[in-house]
């Protein structure tokens, strides 16, 4: 779970894809096959290894416009493919805060 | 209250149009990210986890009822409906859409509100006493200079690229409610053998990765002489602090590597320079800032009014009473601090609703005038002692009259990894398993005043080194792992806590915390003894072995 923000070098050990936030309203996305962005984890773009990593950064960096804040994230493939956030920070992302909102108590 | 003039509308309405153009050319992409960023940050918002962050600034934590009535508009049409009161007199919103954000900032400037000095590497918002003006024994209204330096701050070109972010607390009475000493500048407003108003200045606290306590840097500084000493201050810490590491960009590590005494030559060199040119304060400009402050009203009441005294027959009155109301220094009326932590709350969160609802009982009850603390709570400043009653039955049906205030479950805590980018582990849910834990009121009265305060990185907002117990959440191989500090406090006798051993697990820190609270009611010789008091009589091994016997 260290910060993103604090991640010098791309080196991944295991399937990751990239994620970041949509520029116009912050929401979390990720980086797709089809250089695009979806809110949808299920469509992202999964890379194995460095170089792949390091590729689908460098095209989500340029997509400025798009989204900001890129950055790798590890995630896991589940038996039936299904894509799962790698870790806690990014499972909150995907799915919302652990705690309850005050204005939907 | 104070009365914004026109210059102050002026500069805020024309930020919120500057602001709008450049989320224009953001989003059509004349602007990079790279670009903007510098420039959202210095309206406020922030990117984090889920979504923008927009912070408010709460000068001073004073707000107008029509003020608060437009933080809540904010959080209904542009964010989910609540807000969350931070440590530092501001209002964060987590769910702002950056295309949405000058409407909202346009919505705040028709109420003279801004997000100016809320973020970025600039002078941050001026924070002071909560209880200014109202606390009985006060030196005089901290305000008054708060205002004066938040306007000469604030958007000045040599403060506004500093090496790091750089704040400062202003208190004027004895117990010091404003954290001053974890402050880069931290002011004490005093009066001299000749009676004219000065200050203590203090430099270098702060928290963070290396915290420190600051230190006492000139004994008096004469009012008039406050603008040419602070900016001698900055003016040092712009020459020679530190832009190359992140990490060591702020004050206070300026101030341990040169060492006070040095620091302070090269300060009074710097002063000695600017002291009597224009920034030597004139009478008639702090009077005009006083003048712009306005007070109630106040009408001549009895001290123990019928209404109190009846009410004090219901136990549940009376508990909240004595940990929620304090002295007022105009006999008959009172402070009410209002706490945001609720059990199982998150805490200083507030909903729309509430704010709105506070909003009317300030007006009925207040003089239409609300506070802001560092602790996360809110206070109504003026509050008849007849309409304690009244006003407490209100707030309960509110959700706001939880009676633990300075107790165990009051807890300030950071948004943690629930929110925010930064974080390594979650600062709420633990906040929240401990309101649970120490909902019994009886139990927490019997534990008395006791601060826990609780961060989710070594950040430190939720200011964990100078908590009674101090919590902060790291990471260790994927998991969240919390290290345990006692002893810290933020008061005049401000101390960082003591690392008690190894970190505990997620689950583990509400048990841990139960021990030390044992521990604590086991070894105390009276009732009376508090918390810090058995700490500093004993130290911490005592509480290390109850809490490590066992894991």
């Amino acid at each position: 779970m260290t910060s993103p923000l604090e991640q010098k070098k791309i080196k991944i050990a295991g399937p990751s894809v990239v994620t970041a936030n949509r520029t116009w309203d912050g929401i979390v996305v990720y980086r797709t096959a089809a250089k695009g962005w979806s809110a949808e984890l299920s469509e992202a773009a999964i890379v194995r290894n460095s170089d792949e990593a390091r590729a689908l950064l460098a095209e989500s960096v340029a997509d400025d416009v798009g989204a900001i804040g890129p950055y790798i994230a590890p995630v896991q493939i589940g038996e039936d493919g299904k894509i799962l956030p790698g870790n806690l920070r990014e499972q909150i992302r995907r799915t919302g805060v652990t705690i309850g909102q005050p204005a939907q108590a | 209250m104070y009365a914004y003039d026109e210059i102050d509308r002026t500069l805020v309405n024309e930020r919120v149009s500057e602001f709008r153009d450049q989320v224009k050319r953001r989003l059509s992409g004349e602007l990079t990210e790279d670009e903007f960023k510098i420039l959202r940050l210095q309206n406020g918002v922030y990117l984090q986890l889920h979504a923008y962050m927009f912070r408010v600034a709460i000068p001073y934590g004073t707000l107008a009822t029509n003020q608060l009535r437009a933080l809540a508009h904010v959080a209904r049409k542009y964010d989910r409906g609540y807000g969350h009161f931070t440590t530092r007199q501001n209002i964060q919103f987590n769910w702002i859409k950056l295309a949405e954000l000058p409407d909202a900032l346009a919505d705040l400037a028709e109420v003279g509100i801004h997000a100016m000095q809320t973020s970025g590497n600039n002078m941050r918002n001026v924070t002071s006493d909560q209880w200014a003006g109202v606390a009985p024994g006060e030196i005089e209204d901290p305000r008054i200079w708060s205002e004066l330096i938040r306007q000469h701050t604030t958007l000045h070109p040599e403060f506004s690229f500093l090496p790091r972010k750089f704040k400062i607390a202003i208190t004027a009475s004895d117990h010091d409610r404003a954290a001053i000493k974890i402050h880069d500048i931290g002011l004490r407003l005093i009066k001299n053998e000749k009676n004219e108003t000065g200050f203590e200045v203090l430099v270098g606290g702060g928290l963070g990765r290396t915290p420190f306590i600051a230190k006492t840097i000139k004994h008096f500084v004469h009012g008039r002489d406050i603008l040419s000493y602070i900016e001698a201050i900055l003016r040092v810490y712009n020459q020679y602090g530190r832009r190359d590491n992140i990490y060591k960009a702020r004050i206070k590590i300026l101030v341990h590597e040169l060492g006070i005494e040095k620091f302070s030559r090269e300060v009074e060199d710097e002063w000695q320079q600017i002291r009597n040119s224009s920034l030597q304060i004139d009478g008639e400009v702090i009077e005009d800032i006083r003048s712009r402050f306005s007070y109630p009203a106040y009408e001549k009441l009895p001290h123990m009014p019928d209404q109190l005294r009846q009410a004090a027959a219901d136990p549940d009155f009376e508990a909240w009473r004595k940990n929620s109301v304090a002295p007022h220094k105009v006999q008959g009326y009172s402070i009410v601090t209002i706490s945001l932590k609720p059990t199982g709350g998150p805490p200083g969160d507030a909903t729309a609703e509430q704010m709105d609802a506070l909003a009317d009982l300030a007006d009925k009850y207040s003089f239409g005038e609300i506070r802001v603390g560092h602790e996360q709570n809110l206070a109504l400043p003026h509050v008849a002692k007849r309409d304690l009653p009244a006003l407490w039955k209100a707030l309960d049906k509110l959700g706001l009259a939880t009676p633990n205030v300075n107790l165990i479950t009051d807890i300030i805590a950071c948004p943690g990894l629930d929110y925010c980018s930064l974080a390594n582990a979650r600062s709420i849910p633990i906040a929240q398993e401990l309101t649970r834990r120490f909902a019994n009121h009886e139990l927490a009265n019997l534990i008395g005043r006791l601060h826990i305060n609780i961060s989710g990185c070594i950040n430190a907002c939720g200011h964990h080194h100078v908590g009674h117990i101090g919590i902060l959440g790291v990471e260790k191989n994927g998991e969240e792992v919390y290290q345990i500090t006692i002893g810290g406090r933020a008061d005049e006798n401000a101390a960082l806590g003591t690392l008690i051993g190894p970190g505990v697990k997620f689950d583990e820190v509400a048990d841990v915390v139960e021990d030390i609270v044992e521990a604590y009611l086991a070894l105390r010789e009276r009732p009376e003894e508090l918390f810090m008091d058995t700490v500093k009589r004993l130290g911490v091994e005592p509480f290390k072995e109850r809490v490590y016997a066992t894991r």
